[in-house]
């Protein structure tokens, strides 16, 4: 008897180039644990992460996006991150208007010393969107 | 075979090349690359996989101001959209303004599972309800709202005053709760699958919520259940019309009109449903029934109204910010101090237009939607 298909969660991870994607290389390095249910999508800034990019995510399925970039005041352009802080909440809003769960999409700082931290990250939104249930837009959400 | 498909009904073969149609374009006056006549010249040549494959299909308004002139009666929107149908299917695509973010979010909204959460707006004194004979369809104001805020611009107050209108005409408008885009810029940008999926379901809602008389505040959502809508998914069972019209034939009902100060405005026809619908009277109607509103109109107004300058957001460039900075330029000189628009893209283009650091500040005035400037009248 096979067990119930269980449901692994799609996850788009947007992580600045400097800082985010840096601490995941880093927990990798280190041979830190961490789930596989997410797709990293390396951006130079996290300024650069768009409403087009985290709605483009969920049009193509993603039960949750996650934007990660360096921390304030580190940031490698100096101000991207207060510019993602501003994408972000318009995309949210417009997530909201959607109707999914705010819990779908996060904004994070992550830097590229902070591994643990990273692995810590991405447990954490697995399970949270695990509790979640798929997106009405994924695969699975819409039959 | 698929060209025949794109020819026909469209009179394009009939074809004269006079260069009627390029004269009159509002795209081709700024880019001198863009003409509609030879773009028919090419196709007729049989080389429309070149057409397909050339970024300036996507430049086309579809504003219908070439049609004004063509003595055949070549119907170039038409005939671009349908060529529009074939390039997205061969995988091209325009360039999106705004990353694609409108696009996606109306692909987002064929999902039959969504559950959208879009009527936070609806507060105050006004009166709405979930079934009824007049039903207000919202259109895609709450995104914009959400998307364009910053830049100053108030969607939502268009569809507050609408809905003050109507409940001052003692009716209480049909809200959906999960109403879809009507899908008019994925329809002129070659999605149609898309469109049908968002119809049925718009079709459906309205017929369950036992509505006669569907009334828009957006030209697009009109036009594209008038005269799309019913090709896409049949007769639609219920009567459509512009806020403008419903409402110039009982403006009794809304009882003395005053503006708070005198003004002088012109009108901005959308080409939507202007061109395209053949409703010029109506809103100038309302507009002249308002005390202390003096009306004067551009040059070109009515069937010979250019354009905002962008549509379905795509191709939004230098061309068409020279268009909207022309079109302001022309409200201005007619010693306008606001121009009012039926449609909310137009106000939302040109708004954004002046926002623009080198806009010029000869060319700046203020653009607000017909709704709201009624209903700050009653």
């Amino acid at each position: 008897m096979s067990e119930p298909q269980q449901f692994q969660p799609k996850i788009v991870a947007f992580a600045c180039n400097w800082c985010s994607y840096a601490g995941a290389d880093n927990a990798g390095v280190n041979r830190i644990q961490y789930s596989p249910q997410f797709r990293i999508i390396k951006t130079m800034c996290s300024g650069r992460v768009s409403p087009a990019h985290i709605l483009k995510a969920f049009e193509l399925g993603a039960d949750g996006v996650l934007v990660s970039g360096c921390h304030f005041g580190d940031c490698h352009y100096l101000f991207g991150n207060y510019r993602a802080v501003e994408q972000f909440e318009k995309a949210k809003r417009l997530v909201r208007l959607l109707g999914l769960e705010e819990e779908r999409l996060r904004l994070e700082w992550v830097s590229a010393a902070e591994g643990v931290r990273w692995a810590k990250l991405i447990n954490e939104f697995v399970d949270q969107i695990t509790r979640l249930g798929p997106s009405p837009l994924s695969r699975n959400g819409r039959k | 075979m698929e060209l025949d498909s794109v020819a026909k009904g469209t009179n394009v073969l009939d074809c004269l090349e006079c260069g009627k149609c390029t004269s009159n374009c509002p795209v081709s006056r700024f880019d001198r690359t863009f003409s509609p006549r030879s773009t028919i010249s090419t196709f007729l040549e049989a080389s429309a996989e070149d057409l397909m494959r050339d970024d300036r299909l996507w430049r086309c308004l579809t504003c219908g101001m070439c049609s004004v002139r063509c003595p055949v009666d070549v119907r170039y929107s038409e005939f671009t959209r349908r060529l529009r149908i074939l390039a997205t299917r061969d995988g091209r695509e325009p360039t999106c303004s705004h990353g694609g973010a409108l696009q996606s979010l109306m692909k987002i909204m064929t999902a039959p599972a969504l559950q959208q959460n879009r009527m936070e707006w609806v507060r105050g004194d006004l009166k709405v309800a979930e079934r009824g004979e007049v039903l207000y369809f919202v259109g895609c104001l709450p995104y914009f709202d959400a998307f364009f805020s910053n830049l100053g611009i108030d969607t939502l107050g268009i569809a507050r005053s609408a809905v003050k209108l109507l409940n001052k005409m003692n009716i209480t408008p049909v809200l959906l709760k999960n109403e879809r885009c009507c899908g008019h810029d994925l329809y002129w940008t070659g999605s149609v699958e898309h469109v049908k999926q968002l119809a049925t379901h718009n079709v459906q809602a309205i017929r369950e919520a036992g509505a006669k008389m569907v009334v828009f505040t957006c030209a697009e959502c009109y036009r594209t259940f008038k005269l799309d809508y019913p090709v896409l998914v049949g007769p639609l069972g219920f009567e459509v019309a512009h806020l403008s019209e419903y409402l110039a034939p009982q403006l009794d009902a809304l009882g003395q009109l005053q503006v708070p100060a005198k003004r002088v405005v012109t009108y901005q026809d959308p080409c939507r449903l202007g061109r395209h619908l053949g409703v010029y009277d109506a809103p100038r109607v309302v507009l002249r029934a308002l005390q202390g509103l003096e009306l004067r109109e551009m040059t070109k107004h009515g069937e010979t109204a250019v354009c905002c300058g962008t549509s379905a957001w795509m191709s939004c460039d230098r061309h068409s910010k020279a268009i909207q900075t022309a079109r302001l330029t022309s409200a201005r000189s007619v010693g306008a101090d606001l121009m009012v628009t039926s449609c909310p893209k137009c106000y939302i283009h040109f708004t954004c237009a002046m926002k623009s650091q080198d806009f010029p500040e000869e060319a700046k005035i203020e653009v607000r939607d017909l709704s709201t400037v009624v209903a700050e009248g009653v």
